[in-house]
């Protein structure tokens, strides 16, 4: 019988196969190509290294940057907060002392881990790709196998360059149709997390399948990756192809010449095989989705911008309808009010999620020559430095500074509140990130996590609202760029 | 790490499904460059609340923690556990945790035990209506015992030798050190290297 894509990259890295069978069997020590670093998840395992008297085996294999933990503002100045000072000098510390490439606050590589690796042509199919943040998941969009880990393990694969894992089980997302304007990656994703459940995933690899998926630009298969993890499984990957190829090929790090030549031949036999298994299939249906929006506070509670609130009691298992019932509570949501209808403070445009040139077009698209409700704070935050200086060459630093929108320095930002911008207490926001945990984007904060394009027509009406829902833009505007 | 074979202590029921890491600590805890200290940040948010099962006698002093379904969801942050291992609690038992944090719980001697729904339940009602009712969590059996409720769990077999003969990690891998150099001898040369660094 033939394999699936995640078990061929699997495979190919087995250092060591784990003794026993089935669900006795040990795990596989597995080989990883590439350790993303950042300031957060690092700290404990370089200090374990050094107090183990261990040497950091592949440094040639690692990079680092700094994203979670960096303002995005002033980023000249010291940082403000000294125990967030204290914990990016440590990496840079660390990364001199063990001799790990580091793009720190400034440079022109610095940025979300998940938006720099791809952006250098480090991520590539086939790779094993792991990092100190659950959304590696990211990666897969390239067809590698990229997980989070916990910082046990970063020192791990520090010291050793492997990883032991149970092989997991293999889930086949089949996405076929094609998506209606104003529906995008986003909405995939949320729908697939709404149908299968935060836990839906978990033990599984997900593959994306199918001609919607196919459709994709690489950013946009980026964007529902590094959703995976929300969905409970631990990596989500799509089987590279000629869009895959077109978006790596003379980046830095891609390979050049006769080596890119080899690297193609092996990259087309990373696909799942026709008589290969997957242990579950889950169909969607991209012809009749609509944008998609969170109201509760886990990804999994999701619907239709176009639907309303959902009552608690419409829940069939006790559980979900406690859930329901306390998420309401927090969101300060009453059941039944149409999602449209729900006033935002602020729109959140950034995060690993969507925060790349694309995403930030898309957005660009919807408000240029329109107005920003008055009452609404509009806060864009490109994902690398190098997406910041790539918008500003086509000019949509200025649509969004003139429709009122902040325009920041790359980095994690409000997806997790660990920087300074964060919501205030009771505050709701409508954000391109991944989680809409309570308290996640500052303490009492409210999330609906929505796509680019709804984020910004949000940002116009001051509810939540589609591009579909906005009256034709004005054409004399001025902010218009002859931009790609 | 130290060996993990039986457990006794307080139970505390946490009758809430997906507990993601952020509610067990939050991130603006994560900016501590320490591994230990983590006892304060733990379920910051909801211990602000004085209704909070922690917060109520004799729960604070508990050590056995019952939760609802997909416990441990989210972000990645091993900080959740050290939260946990700082506060006192030894064992987590749910009906699903998620992956990640089960990886971390096992690295760290957290033991997380996946019960099924049923006997989570019978556990709360024990827990609730006698409140300090001692669970005892044993890795050999595989069984949890609390008052008159005896049900088995799962946890995989390599993570239970670990836990119970306390081993660490990265010793065991370093063991098979020259597999490792055997295999990164037959790795393509088109995989990419970070050093030297190119930049467009």
């Amino acid at each position: 019988m033939g394999k699936t894509l995640a078990e061929k990259v699997w495979d190919a890295h087995v250092v060591r196969k784990g003794e026993g069978e089935g669900a006795n069997a040990q795990p596989d020590l597995l080989f990883i190509d590439l350790h993303l670093v950042h300031e957060v998840t690092s700290p404990q395992a370089f200090e374990g290294l050094r107090l183990a008297g261990r040497p950091l085996r592949r440094p040639d294999l690692t990079i680092a940057t700094e994203d979670h933990n960096t303002p995005t503002l002033d980023i000249d100045k010291p940082i403000a907060d000294l125990t967030s000072r204290t914990q990016i000098q440590t990496l840079r510390n660390n990364c001199k002392e063990f001799g790990v490439r580091l793009h720190s606050l400034g440079d022109a590589e610095q940025g979300i881990v998940h938006v720099v690796g791809p952006q250098l042509g480090l991520t590539q199919p086939g790779m094993t790709v792991v990092c100190g943040d659950s959304h590696t998941s990211t990666h897969g969009a390239f067809g590698a196998l990229a997980m989070g880990i916990g910082t046990s393990e970063v020192e791990h694969v520090m010291a050793t360059q492997t990883l032991s894992l149970k092989p997991f089980k293999t889930m086949a997302i089949n996405v076929e149709g094609t998506l209606r304007p104003g529906v995008s990656a986003k909405d995939i994703i949320l729908a697939v997390i709404a149908k299968i459940g935060t836990g839906g995933g978990q033990g599984y690899v997900l593959e994306y399948r199918g001609s919607a998926i196919r459709a994709l630009s690489m950013d946009a298969r980026m964007t529902i990756c590094n959703m995976s993890i929300e969905a409970g499984a631990r990596a989500g990957l799509v089987a590279p192809d000629q869009t895959t190829y077109d978006f790596m090929y003379g980046r830095p790090h891609a390979p050049q010449g006769e080596e890119w030549d080899a690297a193609v031949e092996y990259w087309n036999t990373l696909h799942t095989d026709d008589d290969a298994a997957f242990d579950v299939e889950v169909d969607l249906d991209a012809d009749t989705l609509e944008p998609f929006v969170t109201w509760g506070t886990n990804p999994g509670q999701g619907i239709s911008l176009n639907e309303a609130v959902p009552f608690p009691a419409d829940f069939g298992d006790e559980n979900a309808k406690l859930a329901a019932e306390r998420a309401l509570q927090y969101m300060g949501l009453e059941a039944g009010t149409p999602m449209k209808d729900i006033r935002v403070d602020t729109v959140f445009l950034g995060s690993c999620t969507n925060s790349r040139i694309e995403d930030l077009r898309a957005a660009a698209d919807v408000i240029r020559g329109r107005e920003k409700d008055p009452k609404v704070r509009m806060l864009v935050v490109p994902g690398s430095a190098r997406v910041r200086l790539e918008a500003e060459a086509e000019g949509l630093d200025k649509v969004f500074k003139e429709f009122g929108a902040e325009w920041r320095f790359a980095g994690c930002s409000m997806c997790l509140g660990m920087n300074p911008d964060q919501l205030e207490p009771g505050e709701r926001c409508a954000s391109t990130s991944n989680r809409n945990f309570e308290g996640r984007q500052g303490k009492g904060g409210r999330t609906h996590l929505v796509s680019p394009v709804v984020a910004a027509a949000t940002a116009v009406r001051g509810t939540l609202s589609s591009p579909s829902d906005l009256e034709p833009a004005s054409v004399s505007a001025s902010t218009t760029t002859d931009a790609a | 790490m130290e060996k993990f074979t039986t457990h006794t202590g307080i139970g505390v029921p946490l009758r809430q499904s997906n507990v993601d890491t952020d509610q067990i600590i939050p991130a603006v805890y994560l900016k501590r460059i320490t591994r230990t200290g983590f006892e304060d940040a733990l379920f910051s948010a909801w211990r602000k609340d004085p209704s909070f099962i922690l917060n109520q006698e004799p729960f604070n002093a508990g050590s056995v923690l019952v939760a609802g379904p997909d416990f441990g969801t989210g972000s990645s942050r091993e900080h959740a556990v050290w939260a946990l291992k700082d506060y006192g609690f030894k064992a987590v038992l749910s009906s699903r945790f998620a992956d990640i944090f089960r990886g971390n719980s096992g690295k760290q001697g957290l033991l997380a035990a996946e019960l099924a729904q049923d006997d989570i339940e019978l556990i709360w009602k024990v827990l609730e209506n006698a409140p300090g009712t001692e669970v005892k969590v044993d890795l050999v059996s595989k069984t949890v015992e609390c008052g008159n409720v005896v049900a088995p769990f799962e946890i995989d077999d390599y993570t239970r030798w670990r836990l119970l003969e306390g081993l660490d990690d990265i010793g065991l891998t370093l063991q098979h050190e020259e597999d490792i150099t055997a295999y990164e001898a037959t790795r393509p040369s088109f995989k990419p290297k970070t050093l030297p660094a190119r930049i467009q």
